[in-house]
């Protein structure tokens, strides 16, 4: 929220020398300030000038010939675009040499065949604001060649104050002027404007002032609503003392009503609105709730579709407002209004956030009602707002305003335990200290008694301070957060165990890095066909679902690295699948691995040959993942559904109760969009175990003390029997003397029978006691290949 | 008759052309030939002239076998380094010998810097008592928000710009959820680290991405107070960034911790140089004493049990620590972004 240093000074006791020792209270109240713009630069070389004579260019319909003094002593020409350059007005000038805020210099020009000595400027141009509809006219008489900034009060700060969402009553000077010092009594004084008075009629829900009938129709969202009457005041700028606040704290000048209720919410943080009685039906104000369907204009020229949860002020036939948030166009302020109807009320936070939500509009009055605002503070916000208007637009204000106050305001009383105060903040604070830090927030202690105090707690802080808790924040937060020790005591250790998943993750980590893979992070958000959970408010149309498999984001990522001339891509991912059907009508999330593999085997060397990674590659990786993922699950031939992987070299992971557990092999070259040198890229997706076991207790085994004994066999295999069954059956077949067998060369070709290929095996034979005698080691051998030869068809090659 | 000093003349001889002779051989063969020559144990030169050791005086015998031993030791180095040379070479493709060609490395992966980063994060929260708990992505109104102190109609609710599911629920936009469910699983003490990825309405740019990392804390027990509050979290910043760094404690709000505060740190850098550099605040996280209201949500007495939480970013950190511009990088996953920190040992 924007803030002016000049204008939250008036409220101070103390004089703040400048805004930068403000904006470190501020942060030190937890209201950091998040931009600091000083009006004051840039804007030196600004003068106040008169226009004297403004005739049309004779060779330009747009611009125009002005006859400018600037306190120089001559007069100046001028050529000017903007159409409010008239006779008589006053405006900002820069005269030649000069320098405009954003460092652009202004020279002696030449326009359409006319010279130019300087510029009359825009607000804009200052940086006072986006305003450009014209330039900047004042509304005050000068002494011509005053610098900018005296005439206008301008040497002021532009400050971005961050407020948090639960301080309603800090979106305003006064409030924020509380947070960082000592206050004045009352109100600071303005110049030309006087203190009004007015007697106010109440009534809880209807009552009838001036031939207007107010009612209250929803007392529960409305608790009160002040309104009073002005008559015969004139439409026009407000003084530039009073616009320069409003485009110091970033607003924009409309006329001298809708000026002063804008200063007041700025000021007081109290929104007010002003409504042309002339236009109001009936005449009448009704707070009640909107019809369903009902239509209508706002005063940022949009129409809006009203429902019946929604709360409005209406004259007799019509919405005029949307409560707390926005006018409607036709009864607001104009040039031509004579009369004006000043509202001031309190409305509910909840039903304000709601229509503001469910129509969309951002306001600043909405900003504040949303946030709640002082329930107490609305006689002082009009009684503000008036005496700006009739000091500002004249008129004569009836001597009663309407009172429809539904429910009064009950300060809340709060019970603070100094026992618990020294609990939660680990220091004791006595009820003296208590006080002096509470009391100057304008909270008050009704009394002490056995070390619980009663708190009343001021109106604007209704919101935020219910219980006991925020009472004790505002202690910590006055006594000073640095004020606090930060010695560490002891702890206990928690209950908690600790992830297994997150351990497993850890050790993948480091698995990974040791094969030469990099981990990689994508966001969840995936093309329609590739998930089925979907997000009712997706960011862009692309990504609408959430991810079902992690394996094309990844392969997205080696695309992308690809593209920008890496070669050998390893990148893995963790990552979560997420399907329809979990508990509590929630998506089902299932942890993840995924991996991409591509390239050569080993990075390039000046002794070898490069070598591409191949499927046996990828089935090991496979493997080894398995082991340390699923212990006891094997990686067998086959595909799953829904991933990219090319079905003929295929592999699953299955575990021990035949639950397939992950997928990988070759990626289908549609699902990855590569460079023609790219060769084969290859892919993994793996479940995680959502509670992975720690693996099984390791056992360790003595060693043998006797050698063992190694035969090789060269067997001629069908084709059509797996070398999976074949080691199975001879494992079966050897006996507990068989310790390892497996193959260790693969040959087709000649000598090899068509439909066969050769397995040459390694059969390793040990015992744990005794060296093998051969009888022993043969007899084994002639088991595995009778069983080989009656369950396969395998003989021995050259046998 | 030999004298020793003639033996040993002549067993030095021997060492000078066996070095000639090693540095000469060019294969495995020929160093082979020449390591029988010398050091054969039958013919070998250096045996030859041991034979004659019988034939000095006995006094002398021990001198001449030091020396024999001395020539023996140097010649079997040169053997074993020509050896090695050869090995060398021929791995080389026969090429001279250049060893200040590149070694055969095996490649080697790496974490993404990010999760570096939790790691070290979670090192120091380990040695400070905690663990690490989990909690789903996808999350119910409750969990995300009514739970955690902020009613649905509150500002504060909007602030997170929420991203919601079709068949109900939403995306968690804050790891928050897990201090709860954590609270309703298991009783106090409670000291857990909540790393996981949180989701937000924010388009990508420079210093936002619409998922993202975050780390929760939670420490629930009896008599914990603001003070080890400040202490954890101020133990927990030098640790991370170094002995000399300021810690600062500034006011702030979040539903569901009172009092609220953010955590901000001054690192002290000393340069080699000798100079030292002061870094402007940064903003770290965002934490507080817990809500009672949700302690009382997640069925914890507040009277009772008191506690702190804390929640930062480690893509904000790691951007921070490694100099990082833009948070996108991240997402990226371009290898020769995640090689640097490889290659920098992590």
């Amino acid at each position: 929220m924007n803030i002016s240093y000049r204008w939250l000074r008036e409220f101070l006791v103390d004089d703040l020398e400048d805004a930068a020792p403000l904006a470190d209270r501020l942060a030190l109240s937890g209201f950091p300030v998040e931009e600091m713009e000083d009006f004051r630069t840039g804007l030196d070389d600004i003068v106040v000038a008169h226009v004297l004579d403004a005739q049309p260019h004779p060779d330009a319909d747009r611009l125009r010939l002005c006859r400018v003094d600037a306190g120089t002593g001559e007069e100046l020409q001028v050529v000017c675009g903007a159409p409010n350059a008239r006779a008589g007005a006053w405006f900002p000038f820069i005269p030649v040499g000069g320098t405009l805020p954003d460092g652009m210099k202004i020279r002696k020009a030449k326009i359409r065949g006319t010279h130019s000595f300087g510029m009359l400027c825009s607000a804009r141009e200052l940086g006072l604001g986006q305003d450009h509809d014209g330039l900047l006219e004042l509304s005050g008489t000068y002494e011509p060649g005053t610098p900018f900034v005296q005439a206008l009060g301008l040497d002021d700060v532009r400050m971005d104050v961050e407020v948090t969402s639960n301080r309603g009553d800090l979106l305003c000077h006064l409030g924020l002027a509380r947070e960082v010092g000592t206050t004045i009594e009352g109100l600071p004084e303005l110049p030309g404007v006087e203190p009004v008075t007015v007697e106010f009629t109440s009534h809880p829900s209807e009552l009838e002032l001036e031939g207007v009938r107010f009612t209250n129709e929803a007392p529960e969202l409305c608790r009160r609503f002040l309104g009073a009457i002005v008559r015969g005041v004139k439409i026009g700028p407000s003084p530039d003392w009073l616009q320069a606040r409003l485009r110091a704290v970033g607003a924009r000048p409309i006329n001298n009503v809708v000026d002063a209720t804008n200063y007041v919410l700025f000021e007081l943080g109290q929104p007010t609105h002003a409504y042309d009685l002339g236009k109001l039906h009936g005449p009448a104000i009704r707070v009640r709730m909107a019809a369903d369907g009902e239509k209508v204009t706002t005063l940022d020229g949009e129409e809006r579709t009203l429902r019946s949860d929604m709360l409005v002020i209406a004259d007799a036939d019509r919405t005029v407002d949307v409560a707390g948030i926005m006018g409607e166009d036709d009864s607001a302020v104009s040039a031509d209004t004579v009369d004006i109807l000043l509202e001031c009320a309190h409305f509910e936070p909840g039903s304000i956030r709601n229509t503001k939500k469910a129509l969309g509009i951002q306001s600043d009055a909405g900003y504040r009602f949303e946030r709640f605002v002082d329930p107490e503070g609305q006689e002082r916000a009009l009684l503000r707002v008036l005496s700006l208007i009739l000091a500002h637009a004249g008129g004569t204000l009836h001597p009663v305003a309407a009172d429809l106050h539904a429910r009064e305001w009950i300060e809340p009383h709060i019970e603070l335990r100094l026992a618990r105060v020294e609990r939660l903040l680990g220091v004791r604070f006595d009820a003296d200290r208590v006080g002096e830090l509470l009391t100057p927030l304008g909270f008050e202690i009704l009394d002490h008694e056995d070390g619980v105090l009663r708190v009343v707690v001021p109106g604007w802080r209704g919101a935020d301070v219910t219980r006991e808790v925020d009472l004790i924040e505002e202690i910590a937060r006055r006594h000073g957060y640095d004020a606090f020790p930060a010695e560490l005591g002891t702890f206990r250790p928690g209950t908690v165990p600790d992830h297994p998943l997150f351990r497993l993750e850890d050790r993948l980590r480091g698995l990974m890095a040791g094969l030469g893979a990099f981990e990689a992070q994508t966001p969840a958000f995936a093309k329609e066909s590739e998930g089925e959970v979907r997000l009712s408010n997706p960011l862009n149309k692309e990504e609408p679902v959430l991810r079902r498999e992690l394996l094309p984001s990844l392969l997205r990522r080696l695309e992308y690295n690809l593209a920008r001339g890496t070669r050998d891509v390893r990148l893995y991912e963790f990552g979560t699948s997420f399907r329809k059907g979990g508990v509590d009508g929630l998506p089902a999330e299932e942890p993840r691995m995924a991996v991409v593999l591509h390239g050569r085997r080993t990075p390039a060397h000046w002794s070898g040959t490069e070598e591409a990674l191949d499927a046996w590659d990828l089935k090991g990786w496979m493997e080894t993942l398995a082991e340390v993922i699923h212990p006891g699950a094997e990686v067998v031939p086959g595909a799953r559904d829904g991933l990219p992987i090319n079905p003929h070299v295929s592999w699953i992971v299955r575990g021990p109760d035949g639950r397939t557990l992950g997928c990988g092999g070759a990626v289908s070259s549609d699902a990855v969009d590569l460079p023609p040198w790219a060769g084969t890229v290859f892919g993994i997706e793996l479940e995680l175990p959502e509670v992975p076991s720690e693996g099984a207790e390791v056992r360790a085994v003595a060693l043998p003390s006797h050698p063992a004994v190694e035969r090789d066999l060269a067997l001629l295999v069908p084709d059509a029997v797996a070398a999976s069954d074949l080691l199975a059956s001879a494992r079966d077949a050897g006996g507990p003397l068989l310790e390892r067998c497996h193959v260790f060369d693969l040959y087709a070709g000649q000598g090899v029978p068509d439909g066969h290929r050769s397995l040459a095996c390694r059969f390793r034979f040990q015992a744990p006691d005794r060296t093998l005698t051969d009888e022993e080691v043969e007899s084994s051998i002639r088991n595995v290949l009778a069983s080989l030869r009656e369950n396969h068809g395998v003989e021995v090659r050259g046998g | 008759m030999s004298d020793a000093q003639s033996l040993i003349e002549r067993l030095d001889a021997l060492e000078v052309t066996a070095l000639d002779d090693i540095a000469a051989a060019t294969d495995a063969e020929a160093l082979e030939a020449t390591r029988i020559a010398y050091m054969g144990r039958k013919d070998g030169r250096i045996s030859l002239v041991l034979r004659e050791l019988g034939k000095i005086d006995p006094s002398d015998r021990a001198a001449v076998g030091q020396a024999a031993n001395r020539v023996k030791a140097a010649v079997e180095t040169a053997l074993d380094g020509r050896e090695a040379e050869l090995a060398a070479v021929e791995a080389a493709g026969g090429v001279a010998l250049d060893l200040t060609l590149p070694g055969r490395r095996p490649e080697r992966g790496g974490s993404h810097p990010i999760s570096l980063v939790m790691n070290e994060l979670w090192e120091i929260f380990r040695d400070l008592g905690f663990t690490r708990a989990r909690g789903p992505q996808a999350e119910t109104e409750w969990y995300n928000f009514e739970a955690l102190n902020t009613p649905l109609d509150h500002p504060a609710a909007d602030e997170q710009d929420t991203l919601y599911l079709e068949d109900g629920g939403l995306l968690r936009s804050h790891t928050s959820p897990v201090q709860v469910r954590t609270m309703q699983a298991y009783e106090p003490p409670i000291r857990i680290l909540a790393p996981g990825w949180v989701f937000r309405r924010d388009t990508y740019d420079p210093t936002h991405t619409p998922v993202f990392q975050q780390v929760e804390g939670l420490v629930i027990d009896e008599g914990i107070s603001f003070v080890d509050f400040k202490a954890t979290l101020a133990e927990f910043a030098r640790r991370f960034w170094g002995p000399g760094t300021q810690v600062r404690f500034r006011p702030s709000f979040f539903p569901f911790t009172e009092p609220s505060a953010e955590v901000d740190v001054k690192r002290v850098i000393e340069h080699e140089d000798g100079t030292v550099e002061e870094t402007d605040w940064l903003e770290i996280m965002g934490a507080g004493m817990v809500d009672p209201n949700v302690l009382e949500a997640a069925g914890i007495d507040s009277e009772r049990y008191t506690g702190f939480a804390f929640g930062m970013g480690p893509g904000r950190i790691a951007m921070l620590k490694y100099g990082v511009t833009d948070l996108r990088t991240f997402f990226e996953s371009d290898l020769r972004f995640l090689r640097q920190f490889s290659e920098a040992g992590r």
